[in-house]
């Protein structure tokens, strides 16, 4: 045996070194994107007023003495929750996204190709309409059941529903093979997005706040929407990352993962419908932002390899990092939708790792 | 001793149209013990990838018996299964971006106690693994950068890792050269041989099962109707009936027989003796 190979143990899990480098990171560039979108917008405040406000609010440490009420009002009450709802929607988009192109064996999945988008527009655009239709609607809609709209709900409901359709349709016997369900995902979908149309046609004035919803944005979250979709965001991280045994073995296969003891068509349901309720859970409080979903675990993959043990953290933490900044752009470029700008500054970014790499996205070489 | 394997009437099914079942298994029996090195033969379509996944637990059977260990197949949990019989699939598109070691690694799934890392016992099968199939050197390479021998050697080592008792292998030489196919079956032998092995492969070399397989098993249309020490099953005859060609024998200058087929084949110009062959 060759010396290196000796001082090297064969089996080893992710490096130590390389893991810290990569997570530490991460929560480095998750931490400043905090402070500077916090800081940056209309009214520019210091990084170090913001760390003091962040400072003596959160975590009761120092005073605030120096910054003024209006500063603090700011800080507390307008931008942190939108910052902290970017951060729980691109990590919850990228946990999603990494999940699915695992079970899907599909370089182009992403949190919304089974249906979620799709079912959670349809809601929220029913949320949008239905009090247009029926004036008795409006007054309970306007006064929100536990602080949640008709619009939130019904994307959730959406969302979740759809996928249990489609689960429901390309299940068969106990099987869920990949393409049937992703061919179901996409015919399902093209149905509730005719939906959509049909209903953004007759929606008179309403069309502009169904197109905004469609488009995604993070200006309207507000401390109840995190209440609920951050929860739901960390519980489902933290049990799919508990299962990264199994999203390993199913990129060889449903066959080879079968054989190795895994209950392929169980685990890929349980799987699905966890990166289902929290796909649905972020985009009943944003709105479908594209590109975070799907991009992100590439760029991670590519980064830090395909053992799910640090991609799924990696890619929730570059996922939540990215959303803050892509919405700190949205917000300085005068208010555009979020959506375009991780596009505008995900893709040519992607473009150049692709072209630079050559493990092309480290799942289906073929 | 308890077989490893006992299967007794062994009805599988394709269903294609609900009302056509289209049998691919009738009535198959089949008993093999313990340290049998087996090769299933026949012509394509006569069940023999069939009967591997049936053994393996992988397709659902119409009828008939199937027992691992003296045990009811229907009794294994998925997971007790893999702790036993590892099986080398025909394709398997290896996953990007892993080191080999990390994919033997993925064989000692079944057996994984850590919640995060691996065991001790884990390194340490797949270490053995890796040298067992002659891959020891491919541990630090990447799936993408293997030739074809190399690849079918990391997809041995990741079914031992599973430290199987039985091993399926389903058309194992497919893909590799004559040199790889011979080290490759060479390798199975010497660990059938050194940890006690239970070997089941689907060959297509009659050759091939010839001088590596201990027991030449036969199936034509779903039934076995030839078993026994590959000298004695592989005749002229069988071969002819069963294969539909017609084949001769010679022997090489240190004695060993091999068969060669007659330049011009007749497949299905005349039906075979079991009369259940299509004229294609």
């Amino acid at each position: 045996m060759r010396a290196d190979v000796a001082e090297r143990p064969i089996v080893r899990g992710p490096a130590l070194t390389r893991a810290a480098l990569v997570l530490g990171g991460g929560v480095v560039i998750l931490s400043a994107a905090l402070v500077v979108g916090i800081g940056l917008g209309s009214v520019a405040i210091a990084p170090d007023d913001v760390l003091r406000v962040l400072g003596h609010r959160l975590l009761g440490i120092g005073a605030t003495s120096g910054v003024s009420d209006a500063t603090e009002t700011i800080v507390i009450d307008l931008r942190l929750p939108r910052v902290l709802g970017a951060m729980v929607v691109g990590a919850g988009l990228a946990c999603a996204g990494t999940v699915f192109q695992a079970v899907l064996r599909n370089p182009m999945a992403d949190p919304y190709i089974i249906g979620t988008a799709a079912g959670a527009s349809l809601g929220a655009t029913i949320g949008i309409v239905l009090p247009l239709l029926l004036p008795a609607l409006a007054i309970g809609a306007g006064s929100a059941w536990l602080g949640l709209g008709l619009v939130q709900g019904l994307a959730f409901a959406g969302g979740v529903g759809t996928v249990l359709l489609v689960i429901g349709v390309a299940r068969s016997g106990g099987r869920l093979p990949s393409v049937t369900l992703l061919l179901t995902g996409y015919a399902v979908s093209s149905l509730l997005a005719a939906g959509v149309a049909l209903l953004m046609f007759a929606s008179g004035r309403a069309l502009a706040a169904i197109f905004a919803w469609l488009m995604g944005s993070l200006a309207a979250v507000g401390w109840i929407d995190l209440a609920i979709a951050a929860p739901v965001v960390l519980g489902v991280f933290l049990v799919v990352f508990a299962r990264w045994r199994s999203l390993n073995l199913l990129l060889l296969g449903d066959g080879a993962a079968a054989h190795l003891g895994l209950d392929v068509g169980r685990e890929k349901l349980r799987l699905t419908m966890l990166a289902t309720l929290a796909t649905s859970a972020v985009v009943a409080i944003s709105g479908t932002i594209g590109f975070v979903g799907l991009v992100v675990p590439h760029l991670l993959r590519l980064a830090v390899g395909p053992d799910h043990r640090l991609l799924l953290p990696a890619s929730s933490l570059l996922g939540a990092a990215l959303l803050v900044v892509a919405d700190l752009g949205a917000r300085l470029a005068g208010g555009i939708p979020v959506g375009v700008v991780t596009a505008f500054v995900g893709a040519p970014f992607f473009l150049w790792l692709l072209r630079r790499s050559r493990r092309v996205t480290g799942m289906i070489s073929s | 001793m308890t077989p490893v394997v006992e299967i007794s009437g062994l009805e599988v099914s394709y269903q294609t149209d609900a009302p056509a079942r289209r049998p691919v298994l009738r009535g198959l029996d089949l008993v093999i013990g313990a340290g049998e090195l087996v090769a299933l033969l026949g012509p394509n379509g006569s069940g023999k990838t069939t009967l591997l996944r049936a053994i393996a637990g992988s397709l659902r059977r119409d009828a008939g018996r199937v027992a691992l260990f003296g045990r009811d197949l229907n009794e294994w949990s998925s997971v007790a299964l893999a702790r036993r019989v590892a099986v080398l699939p025909q394709s398997l598109v290896l996953p990007d971006g892993f080191r080999v070691a990390e994919l033997v690694e993925m064989g000692r799934a079944p057996h994984a106690t850590r919640w995060f890392g691996s065991s001790a016992e884990d390194a340490e099968a797949v270490q053995r693994a890796l040298a067992d199939a002659g891959a020891l050197d491919l541990a630090e390479r990447h799936a993408d950068e293997l030739s074809g021998g190399e690849r079918q050697r990391v997809l041995v080592a990741m079914a031992l890792a599973q430290g199987p008792e039985l091993l399926l292998l389903d058309e194992p030489t497919l893909h590799l050269d004559i040199a790889h196919q011979a080290s490759l079956l060479a390798t199975v032998a010497r660990l059938r041989a050194r940890r006690g092995l239970t070997v089941i492969a689907v060959l297509h070399d009659l050759n091939l099962a010839a001088a590596h397989a201990l027991r030449a098993t036969v199936l034509d249309s779903g039934r076995v109707v030839a078993d026994g020490d590959p000298e004695s099953v592989l005749r002229l005859e069988l071969i002819r009936r069963v294969f539909g060609v017609a084949v001769d024998e010679a022997r090489t200058v240190d004695g060993r027989r091999f068969l060669v087929p007659h330049a011009r084949p007749e497949i299905g110009t005349e039906p075979s003796a079991a009369g259940t062959r299509i004229t294609r």
